[in-house]
């Protein structure tokens, strides 16, 4: 055995385990068991070169040298070569942090994630960790509260609204118990960026919701994770139980004035629970159905009490806003987008991942040249930007800056940065359809524009497609994507439309007929839902 | 005294973990997540043990328990394999393995008469760059094809 092993990073992110990043581990650690070599291999984030996973990284004198991705079949001849020195071989990419990919972002949220040992302590302190925390905890509430609103920093969840502000209304009430709660329920398709948080960097989401606590007056906070995210939900708990361990969270935390505990409540696979009021309505134990605003869950929230909710992202942003100050953060980004976004490269995209770089990137520039154009080689046919209640937008769209205000402007969103691309043979017609159909799906039932306004668009679309008195349907279809925008009470209702309205715009050849479109089997007609739902389990 | 074996057990596991719960804030989601992981499901029988344990009516505990997806009504196959049909993944081909499954006899939302397997949809695994993803038994799949599809089904049927 060396003296020094070397170190040896392989992630432990779920989407570097879906595709063998736990077969390579145990790989590397049996051929180099066998061979009498010393390896210490840490199981790290992911980088978010996802197209590059399993990437192994080692640590060498010149920096940490990638090879990727690697197969268990791969790991002999690696070390064969001399990968623990770096040396060269079909599979290295280079120090990893200067391939262009990596070098060109600006990964503030994201800078130790990849980098680091998600739950060791002696990395994250290391690495900047609690340096906004005890910034925070030596500073008046309503000081920390300027801060974040100076900042810029607006909600990472998809609507965007201003965190001082919100921060600030909480604060303003007398109330005794007060709860931060995190909206960690990423059930829109093309995101994964919060999932990549709590897997790859959980102590930094605890030390926001910390900070957030000791802003607003607030003594107990919960963590909504949706049940799709085992993992996340692993590793949150574990980094929460070591955290209390350290004095991070619980009495007198770091030794100040602040009592603040977490806890973590898992979703039960309801889309709707991504939703905050009906996310709240889960944590209370019912069922996630909305609740009518006002009151705003910042006077009226979790329990009836002044509650903070805040987005996985945006929570895990404010630790870097009070370390570096609102001025560095604020002086990224464009017009009243201000900062990174972390922008989420999915679908059929050949260099998909995590791309975080300051407002203000075009489209074009995300999907052509991060992304390199689309998985199967084919042309791209449109991208869907901000969720599955996001607008399908055309290349000829492409020059578009990622700014919300400019999205808005152009009929989109960029709602939470995640962006699905699909290549020619996508039907538009069918995407439209599947818009509505999942919203019958997912609808919480409690408002009709949305529960039996889907319904009827999925109705109205057949119709559209079958080419049934097609200018009638299609001006009932754009009276009942009114109506939903106008008469749902939330997001869910109301935005269906877009992505129904945008596919119709700029791709209406799609809906002269004859394509095959996608159907969603029922699972089970359930209570609100048995009204939009066939009847019992399929 | 009981009516059944059966019932003592479902009462004596719901009962348990509701004392497992007390003084928890509304602490009836991750009861039921408990009920599920012990018994595999959520029985009928356990819907007045829930209300009597939480002060609601059984009106309340069956409208929450059938709201979530996640809650069954019935145990599954010993394999449960989920495939992702959200937008991401419709880009790469979800609906052909939709259609595989269905080809070898596993329609989306059944579980095959033995009791091995059983298929279903999730929205979003949130593996959105490397789909189309799957998920076997909580274990998270990515670049799944259908021939990758057939061999963990075959695995899961011979298991």
């Amino acid at each position: 055995m060396n003296a020094h092993p070397v170190k040896v990073y392989v992630p432990r992110d779920s989407a570097a385990r879906s595709v063998g990043a736990d077969a390579v581990a145990d790989a590397l650690q049996h051929t180099a068991d066998q061979g009498g070599i010393g390896i210490e291999l840490v199981r790290n984030g992911s980088r978010g070169m996802l197209w590059l996973e399993p990437l192994v990284e080692v640590v060498t004198p010149r920096g940490r040298v990638g090879y990727g991705p690697v197969t268990p079949a791969d790991v002999p001849g690696l070390l064969a070569a001399g990968m623990l020195d770096g040396a060269a071989h079909p599979l290295r990419l280079g120090i990893v942090d200067e391939l262009p990919w990596l070098a060109r972002q600006t990964r503030v949220t994201f800078a130790r994630i990849g980098v680091t040992d998600p739950l060791s302590t002696a990395d994250y302190l290391e690495h900047g960790g609690l340096v906004g925390l005890r910034a925070a905890l030596e500073r008046e509430p309503a000081d920390v509260v300027a801060e974040v609103t100076d900042s810029g920093l607006r909600g990472r969840g998809g609507a965007g609204f201003p965190a001082g502000i919100k921060w600030k209304t909480v604060l303003g009430c007398a109330d005794e118990l007060k709860f931060v709660c995190c909206n960690a329920d990423e059930g829109d398709s093309g995101t994964f960026a919060d999932r990549m948080v709590m897997e790859g960097d959980p102590f930094m989401l605890i030390e926001g919701m910390t900070i957030a606590a000791h802003a607003v007056g607030a003594t107990e906070g919960y963590l909504y994770i949706r049940s799709e995210y085992p993992e996340a939900v692993a590793t949150m708990r574990a980094a929460i139980g070591i955290a209390r361990e350290q004095g991070w969270l619980g009495k007198a935390v770091l030794g100040s004035a602040l009592d603040f505990d977490l806890h973590v409540r898992v979703g039960a696979g309801a889309y709707i629970c991504g939703e905050e009021t009906s996310m709240l309505e889960s944590l209370e134990g019912k069922r996630g159905t909305v609740r009518p605003k006002p009151p705003i869950p910042a006077i009226e929230g979790l329990f009836g009490r002044p509650t903070v909710v805040n987005n996985v992202l945006t929570l895990a942003t404010v630790p870097v806003v009070l370390a570096a100050g609102a001025a560095a953060y604020q002086a990224l980004g464009v017009e009243r987008s201000r900062g990174t976004q972390v922008f989420q490269l999915g679908g059929n995209i050949a260099h998909g991942g995590i791309v975080e770089t300051a407002f203000g990137v075009t489209l074009r520039e995300l999907v052509e040249d991060y992304g390199g154009g689309t998985y199967s080689g084919r042309p791209v046919r449109t991208v869907q930007v901000g969720g599955p209640l996001g607008a399908y937008l055309p290349t000829s769209m492409f020059d578009l800056p990622m700014d919300y205000e400019a999205f808005a402007a152009a009929g989109a969103m960029v709602g939470h940065g995640g962006l699905v691309v699909f290549d020619d043979r996508v039907d538009m017609a069918a995407q439209a359809r599947f818009a509505m159909e999942f919203c019958a799906e997912e609808s919480c039932g409690k408002c009709t524009p949305c529960r039996v306004g889907s319904v009827r668009g999925v109705e109205v679309i057949d119709k559209i497609i079958a080419g049934e008195h097609r200018d009638e349907n299609l001006a009932l279809l754009d009276d009942l994507c009114d109506l939903m925008t106008e008469g749902s009470l939330c997001a869910m209702g109301g935005l269906t439309p877009l992505p129904v309205r945008s596919a119709l715009t700029h791709f209406p050849d799609d809906f002269l007929g004859g394509r095959r479109s996608l159907e969603i089997q029922p699972v089970r007609a359930t209570g609100s839902r048995a009204a939009t739902t066939t009847e019992g389990r399929a | 005294m009981t009516t059944s074996g059966s019932d003592v057990t479902v009462e004596n596991v719901v009962r348990g973990v509701a004392a497992g719960h007390r003084g928890e804030r509304g602490a009836l989601l991750p009861v039921l997540h408990a009920v599920q992981a012990e018994l595999g499901y959520v029985p009928q029988e356990a819907i007045p043990v829930l209300a009597d344990e939480f002060n609601l009516s059984r009106a309340d505990v069956h409208g929450v328990v059938t709201f979530y997806h996640d809650f069954r009504r019935e145990p599954a196959g010993r394999t449960v394999v989920r495939i992702c049909r959200a937008e991401a993944c419709q880009a790469l081909g979800a609906q052909e393995l939709v259609d595989y499954a269905r080809a070898a006899g596993l329609p989306l939302g059944q579980t095959t008469p033995d009791g091995a397997v059983t298929v279903e949809q999730v929205f979003c695994l949130g593996n959105c760059a490397l789909g189309p993803a799957l998920e076997v038994n909580g274990r998270l799949h990515g670049r799944v094809g259908p021939a990758e599809l057939g061999a963990l089904l075959e695995g899961a049927a011979a298991s």
